[in-house]
């Protein structure tokens, strides 16, 4: 063959395989996610990209430290109100009801649950991570302002646990977002997650408690780790 | 009483009646219809779990049950381990009540492989009293649960705290709180330790003046009826057609369970008749929790002093780690907290299971029933619909 | 109990009866006869508790087994139909139209084992895993530790005490340790 005909084939290969790329790309974009053209109610026509339209995109950035005494009050002041979101993602959130209640309670340290991300300060992962949770896992942490911690709860974040053969939990749970603490056990008891706040409290005062900067420097790695296991990605890339 | 006092009384006939179906033409493009996640981050739900709503104004028209962020994959990794590796494994298949997942290994393993009559006795009433104390904390967590779904949140920091006490019974007799691994094929693993029935005694006093305050609480408060009255009916045609088992098919009339219809360990010599309601709403199947709680109060007495002295806790039996079972397959079932659960097991003559299936209470009650049920409901009430079919996610998508 | 096996067996042909309890049998029945069976038993013997449904895998065999579970509540008897169907084309007769929470079930086993029931509601939906795109997960030659290496980042150095090799040294010291022993204990 001369080498017109074996640049056309390759042309064509390459061709195809871009086709293919992008059919399995949008297998899993629901209809109502794509991108289309809509009739409005006065009856123009308007182009609609669900994902991107109503988000716009920047990328995370990093909130560098006051310095001096200012710093030391911020600190203090954050370390003594740790507000904790209540989502509980995995087994492990059944030893949080007994930290709530009179026995042990949390509430003298300052700890106290809320219902959504934007007014919480600290998130605890109770264990496991399934694909599927994940994904609002990453959601729901990008929406927290920052200075956020993660504790880690459990040794299904250290190494995947029990789960290390499932395919459907992750492995290590440091490749996707950031962790400050990790507790460990199985299920750790209600007086070990509360030395667990102690010990954030004391990174906290002395200003080591800074993975929340970390994730916005190496966000590119990060969101490849991410994107390569969730495979149905319908969100924007900084979901804030 | 405030309304006969002004002379107020209030014309239903005015308000629009309510005529919604499950069948009413939904047509999302002409503004009047609206989608809610009640997703899986929000504080009310029973574990993680989402459900899609079409809403019409608070009115819900259509609801979608969307479940597997707790899904870990459970019945192919046991097929990856040993019949003993299997017990760790297991028990973290439902989270609010793990004995029960114990049991069922231990009993499949042990029918399938001949020794299902050499238990000891002593081993047998030791799993009940497990059993029943399981049973226990999950009611106690459970019942002021209801009224925290209406914001009575007073009942859940008693119940809680009284948990934490029967918690600290299984740590003295298993070794652990939550993940106990007592209950092994041949036995339990362990013997009561000394003082154990003085001290269970005590946290039984306890809950029996925790059992007279919920009363008042939840029971004597017009917001709770108000309420609760008339909400989520199930009717006793629904119980056969969804498959409905435990407390929400007593809740209507229909008398299931499974201690007495087949009992298994020695329940057949307890005095105890499960109780039974005939309305079918939230009201009547919370009724029927407090009342379980009562009975099951009782029936830990009564093991305690049917129980004998001493006796042997473990039947000898093979080797585990080298152990083989021959071909067959069984269905043992149990009666938790929720409802009927079973186990079915296939083994295939190798070291290792061929097939588990757990079935959970919580397949029909939260994915078939609750999405017929919710239909003309409030958006405020899913929650408290949701807490009294006892839904628990661990145990639909193991 | 036995002579209502008897009485079923003449209408539909069962094989392989097995009495697992006295209250509790297993039978295998045809493709063919199985919902007409499971119907009749729904409306004129009293069967009318569906418990559940399920599968095997018999790879060896290359057959799959499903399993319908009845339960009688008056009797409190249960018995379980045992339907083997082709595994290269798995194709099973709905049975949405019995019981409400069917369609559940089938849902469930198309996704993880890939049997098709035609005509049953919302069969496409995900149930537990999004965005899957490898084979059906509960089949016998899934591999599900390979699959979690090669997409997890595993951390490594995992070192196991394990209990099968210390005390098959310790009571079968003269024993061979074959090589798929050795990596079945992994």
């Amino acid at each position: 063959m001369s080498e017109l005909d074996l640049n056309d084939k390759m042309n064509e290969m390459l061709a195809n395989s871009e086709a293919n790329a992008k059919k399995a790309e949008k297998t899993f974009v629901r209809p109502e996610d794509e991108e289309r053209e809509v009739v409005a109610p006065d009856g123009s026509i308007i182009k609609v990209n669900p994902i991107y339209d109503y988000f716009s995109g920047e990328r995370p950035q990093e909130e560098k430290p006051r310095g001096g005494i200012v710093e030391k009050f911020l600190n203090w002041a954050r370390a003594e109100s740790i507000w904790v979101l209540g989502f509980g993602t995995g087994c492990g959130s059944i030893e949080i009801p007994p930290l709530v209640t009179p026995r042990f309670d949390m509430f003298r340290y300052g700890v106290q649950m809320r219902p959504t991300p934007r007014q919480s300060n600290a998130f605890i992962i109770s264990g496991y991570l399934s694909i599927k949770t994940l994904k609002r896992v990453i959601r729901t942490y990008e929406q927290m302002p920052s200075p956020k911690y993660i504790l880690a709860l459990g040794s299904c974040t250290i190494n995947g646990g029990m789960y290390y053969d499932s395919y459907s939990t992750i492995n290590r749970l440091d490749k996707y977002i950031p962790v400050d603490v990790y507790i460990a056990g199985c299920m750790p008891r209600p007086e070990a997650l509360l030395h667990g706040f102690v010990k954030l409290k004391q990174l906290i005062k002395e200003g080591k408690a800074e993975k929340a900067n970390e994730y916005a420097r190496n966000f590119d790695e990060y969101k490849a780790n991410q994107k390569k296991i969730i495979k149905d990605w319908n969100m924007p890339d900084y979901n804030w | 009483m405030i309304n006969k006092f002004l002379g107020f009384t209030p014309d239903k006939k005015l308000l629009p009646s309510q005529t919604v179906t499950t069948d009413t033409d939904i047509d999302l493009s002409s503004h009047k219809y609206q989608k809610i996640w009640l997703g899986p981050n929000h504080p009310g739900i029973t574990g993680n779990m989402a459900v899609e709503l079409t809403v019409q104004g608070a009115t819900i028209m259509k609801a979608k049950t969307h479940v597997g962020y707790l899904h870990r994959g459970f019945e192919k990794l046991i097929e990856r381990r040993l019949f003993v590796q299997g017990f760790p494994t297991s028990i973290r298949m439902c989270v609010a009540e793990p004995d029960t997942n114990e049991y069922f290994i231990a009993r499949c393993t042990e029918e399938l492989s001949g020794y299902a009559d050499a238990v000891p006795e002593y081993a047998n009433w030791l799993r009940m009293l497990s059993l029943e104390m399981a049973r226990l904390q999950g009611l106690l967590r459970g019942v002021p649960g209801q009224g925290g779904t209406f914001a009575l949140g007073i009942g859940v920091q008693w119940g809680v705290y009284l948990r934490d006490l029967i918690l600290d019974r299984f740590e003295e007799l298993t070794g652990a709180r939550v993940y106990h691994m007592y209950i092994i094929p041949g036995g339990v693993r362990g013997v009561l330790p000394d003082g154990f029935k003085a001290r269970m005694e005590d946290n039984l006093r306890d809950i029996d003046d925790f059992i007279i305050r919920i009363k008042k609480l939840m029971f004597h408060n017009s917001v709770f009826k108000t309420r609760a009255k008339g909400l989520a009916i199930i009717t006793p045609e629904m119980v056969d057609k969804y498959g409905i088992v435990g407390t929400n098919a007593r809740g209507c009339g229909v008398k299931r369970d499974v201690r007495k219809d087949n009992p298994y360990l020695y329940y057949d010599q307890l005095d105890f008749d499960p109780p039974t309601a005939t309305d079918g709403d939230v009201y009547a199947r919370t009724w029927i929790r407090w009342q379980e709680l009562i009975q099951t109060v009782d029936l830990i007495r009564q093991i305690m002093a049917k129980m004998p002295a001493k006796g042997d806790i473990r039947a000898k039996m093979p080797n585990v780690l080298n152990w083989k079972i021959p071909k067959g397959e069984t269905y043992v079932r149990l009666e938790s907290g929720r409802g009927e659960t079973g186990m079915y097991y296939v083994t295939d003559g190798s070291d290792k299971p061929r097939r588990i299936n757990l079935r959970g209470p919580s397949y029909n009650h939260a994915i078939a029933l609750l999405e017929d049920v919710l239909v003309g409901t409030d958006v405020a009430d899913v929650h408290a619909t949701m807490v009294s079919l006892q839904t628990c996610p661990p145990e639909i998508e193991r | 109990m036995k002579n209502f096996i008897e009485k079923l067996n003449s209408k539909y042909n069962l094989q392989e009866v097995v009495y697992q309890r006295d209250n509790l049998v297993f039978a295998a029945i045809s493709k063919e006869n199985a919902i007409d069976a499971v119907t009749y038993l729904r409306d004129y013997e009293g069967f009318t508790h569906l418990v559940m449904m399920s599968c095997v895998d018999w790879i060896e065999d290359g057959k799959f087994q499903l399993l319908y579970l009845l339960n009688n509540p008056e009797t409190k008897s249960d018995i379980g139909l045992k339907v083997y169907i082709d595994r290269e084309n798995p194709v099973m007769v709905s049975a949405h139209h019995l019981w409400k929470q069917v369609w559940t079930y089938q849902r469930e086993l198309r996704e993880a084992f890939g049997i098709d029931f035609p005509g049953s509601p919302r069969i496409e939906e995900n149930f537990v895993v999004e965005g899957w795109d490898e084979k059906p997960f509960m089949r016998r030659d899934f591999d599900t530790h390979e699959y979690a290496e090669k997409t997890f980042f595993p951390r490594g150095n995992r070192k196991t005490n394990d209990p099968a090799e210390y005390m098959r040294k310790k009571l079968y010291p003269n024993q061979p340790v074959t090589a798929k022993q050795r990596k079945d204990d992994k």
